[in-house]
């Protein structure tokens, strides 16, 4: 075939369109639905310490997502985001982390927050925006962050935190400090420009970063297929980018673990950006804003509650004998009289003084935001009663 | 001292910034080692290495995520997007994420590592789409600070700074006098204080504020008026966020009166915000209306920019309305 050698191309004499479909990517797939292994699989080198902490933290954050939308539906806090069903994906690929490695989420990630330890005490903190709240109370329900542990302050604009990580992973090459980032974000996300800004100078600058796609097929009421994309989903487009790029089964907390540990391991040693897709599936509303009976049947759902992750992943754990049904039965009881306790705690907590408004804006407060708090102040002493939660603190009334 | 154009100045500035630190990172469109459109960033890639100063994705949006991780990482990343018209596709990033990093994370993390570079304003037969002043857009954002320097010496101590400073700073730079405008500038490492205005010359009888390229008008606008007897005090607010309204203040309660000029367009613009803040702080001390003498409410124009441009003779025709009030 004659070559192009300017742009080292193959030269073809009649013309050929590429069919959008042309590139098909499969999925991994190591435990079946029924937790059994999949023939020719091979199960991850876990050990029964790790499996057991990776279903430990699958049940917690099922008891809290099932508890803190019933605390918003009782009114106790505002707003709450489930991650029901795509636990496996963030709790999987979290735990194929080393713990120096950055994560940026986008917001359903609490399995990853909480397989690095953020405690149950530190999650009803962010909830209930009191005074004892990393983030200090400035932001809704479910923005969690924590420096500690290396988990980077959730926002809400989607995306945002996708070029960022690039970004971040090019400081970790730069200072060769052996770890990478890992970003999550959902298939609608991906149709944000960030995104491909992302991925494209990841793929430029070679940097330690894995991209982790949870492709849950809804954008709130948006199916995914169809509606936020035409192609074969979101993985295609990393090998567009000219990255590495798997697409997992992200209800198999196995696939998500072994595919995450090779990519790691790519991201680290040779600095090879990945894309990781995991094809999950939103059980929950998008938030407690949000309800699904609008635009989904039952039937889809029960379809894909056959498939739930955590089911999945208990049957292999009993097959294995490392979990007996009371094993796990006890561990949710004691999992939820804590998460009952910590609201409980948290919800009496106060709000932060007043004095916190208008620190961290810069590094030290202005004189002009200084003057604007002392106004507020003043005004909120001629109407103590009009400002219930900020006015009991101030002058001396501190608890 | 050495004699430098304002490039040569901002040049140098990013030379011994990336001297100082090797984490200070450069980058942005055509920045590599070809040294950016303007020139601005030439020699620091033969200096520093391709790891430092670099050349991205012509992506607006993705240099100003790219740069937010990075400094969220502990970098000092120094971006420059090439002209102030093309910052909008990264708007998202600045306000919402630059802005916001450390308040919404409780200082959990910060990207005060972070300075975002960009020529802005007109006088350059630039057209719609490579002579606008943005300033205000951003100066409605808490959490960033604004800097916009007019001349070598100001660039250059005002960047190092901006580099250095604890909070993400937009500098703007005035591309009109990128060549044009030329001082002495210490060679060596120096910091002006951002926040903090500069009165340019003093007077008795009138103040004029003004910011960036805008200065050399009020300065050649006092001289006419000199001419006539009136003697003007200038100011050059030098940041807009936060901004000196204690020095623009006190000078105002020693004229009485106030004539801010801007290259942006009249409404909503900061000299707006000047005007309400001083008629507030000084209003009993005003012997006249505070005017604005600023471009008119259109898109930038290109055939018509001499009569759009806010040159001395309107900023010298507000100062008599003023006098003669």
């Amino acid at each position: 075939m004659a070559q192009d050698k300017q742009h080292q191309l193959d030269i073809v004499t009649e013309p050929q369109f590429i069919d959008g479909s042309a590139l098909q990517i499969p999925m991994l797939q190591i435990l079946k639905e029924d937790g059994s292994v999949q023939k020719g699989a091979s199960v991850p080198a876990i050990d029964k310490e790790l499996a057991l902490k990776m279903h430990d933290t699958m049940q917690f954050i099922r008891i809290l997502d099932e508890r803190m939308i019933a605390a918003q539906r009782q009114g106790r806090i505002s707003f709450y985001l489930s991650s029901l069903g795509e636990e496996a994906a963030s709790i999987g690929s979290a735990a194929a982390l080393d713990d120096g490695d950055m994560i940026m989420g986008q917001y359903r990630e609490q399995g990853a927050l909480a397989f690095r330890g953020f405690t149950v005490e530190q999650f009803m903190n962010q909830l209930f925006s009191n005074e004892r709240d990393l983030g200090k109370g400035r932001q809704m329900p479910v923005h969690y962050g924590c420096a500690a542990l290396n988990f980077m302050t959730i926002a809400s604009p989607l995306a945002t935190q996708i070029p960022q990580a690039t970004g971040y992973a090019y400081g970790q090459k730069m200072d060769q400090t052996g770890n990478c980032t890992l970003c999550y974000f959902g298939e609608g996300a991906a149709s944000e420009g960030d995104f491909h800004a992302a991925l494209n100078m990841a793929a430029v600058y070679k940097v330690p970063v894995i991209f982790f796609c949870r492709n849950n097929g809804y954008a709130i009421s948006t199916p995914s297929q169809g509606e936020q994309y035409a192609g074969d989903g979101i993985a295609p487009r990393g090998v567009a980018y000219g990255m590495k790029t798997i697409r997992v089964d992200g209800n198999d907390i196995f696939a998500v673990y072994q595919a995450t540990q090779l990519a790691r391991k790519l991201a680290v040693e040779e600095n090879e950006p990945v894309l990781i897709e995991g094809m999950s599936y939103r059980m929950a509303g998008h938030s407690t804003s949000d309800d699904p009976t609008g635009y989904r049947t039952r039937e889809e759902e029960a379809a894909w509650r056959a498939k739930d992750p955590l089911a999945r992943f208990e049957s292999y754990l009993m097959a294995q004998k490392w979990l007996t049904k009371e094993a796990a039965e006890e561990n949710y009881a004691e999992k939820k009289a804590a998460v009952l306790a910590a609201l409980k705690d948290a919800e009496k907590v106060p709000v932060p003084h007043i004095d916190e408004l208008i620190k961290d804006v810069y590094d030290t407060p202005t004189k002009q935001l200084q003057e604007q708090l002392e106004e507020l102040k003043a005004h909120i002493r001629k109407y103590p009663e009009a400002y219930p939660k900020t006015a009991s603190r101030m002058d001396g009334g501190e608890k | 001292m050495a004699k430098m154009n304002l490039l040569q100045a901002i040049n140098s500035a990013l030379d011994l910034a990336m001297a100082k630190s090797d984490k200070v990172y450069s980058f942005g469109e055509d920045t590599g080692a070809f040294g950016g459109v303007f020139r601005a960033t030439s020699g620091l890639t033969e200096k520093y290495g391709r790891h430092r100063n670099f050349n991205t994705p012509l992506v607006e949006q993705g240099i100003l995520g790219f740069a937010n991780g990075l400094a969220s990482q502990g970098s000092y990343a120094v971006a420059e997007i090439q002209f102030g018209d093309y910052i909008f596709p990264a708007f998202d990033q600045i306000v919402n994420e630059s802005a916001k990093f450390r308040y919404r994370s409780g200082n959990e993390f910060n990207v005060g590592g972070l300075t975002i570079r960009t020529p802005y304003g007109g006088g350059i037969a630039g057209g719609h789409y490579h002579s606008q002043s943005p300033e205000a857009y951003f100066a409605h954002t808490p959490g960033l600070k604004i800097v916009m320097p007019r001349n070598p010496y100001m660039a250059k101590g005002l960047l190092l700074s901006a580099i250095f400073d604890p909070n993400p700073v937009l500098f703007m730079e005035p591309k009109r006098l990128y060549r044009a405008s030329t001082g002495e500038v210490p060679e060596g490492e120096y910091t002006l204080e951002l926040g903090k205005a500069d009165v340019v010359r003093e007077g008795k009888d009138l103040t004029i504020v003004a910011w960036g390229a805008q200065v050399e008008m009020a300065e050649k606008a006092a001289d006419m008026a000199a001419e006539q007897g009136i003697d003007c005090e200038i100011i050059d607010l030098v940041s807009l966020l936060p901004w000196d309204y204690d020095t623009v203040a006190a000078s105002v309660k020693k004229t009485g009166r106030l004539v801010v000029t801007q290259e942006a367009p009249l409404t909503n613009g900061f000299a707006s915000e000047v005007a309400a803040t001083i008629q507030d702080k000084c209003f009993l001390y005003l012997e006249s209306p505070i005017a604005r003498v600023c471009g008119l409410d259109t898109p930038y124009p290109l055939s018509h920019e001499k009569e759009y441009f806010v040159d001395h003779l309107k900023v010298y025709e507000a100062i008599k309305a003023s006098m003669t009030y």
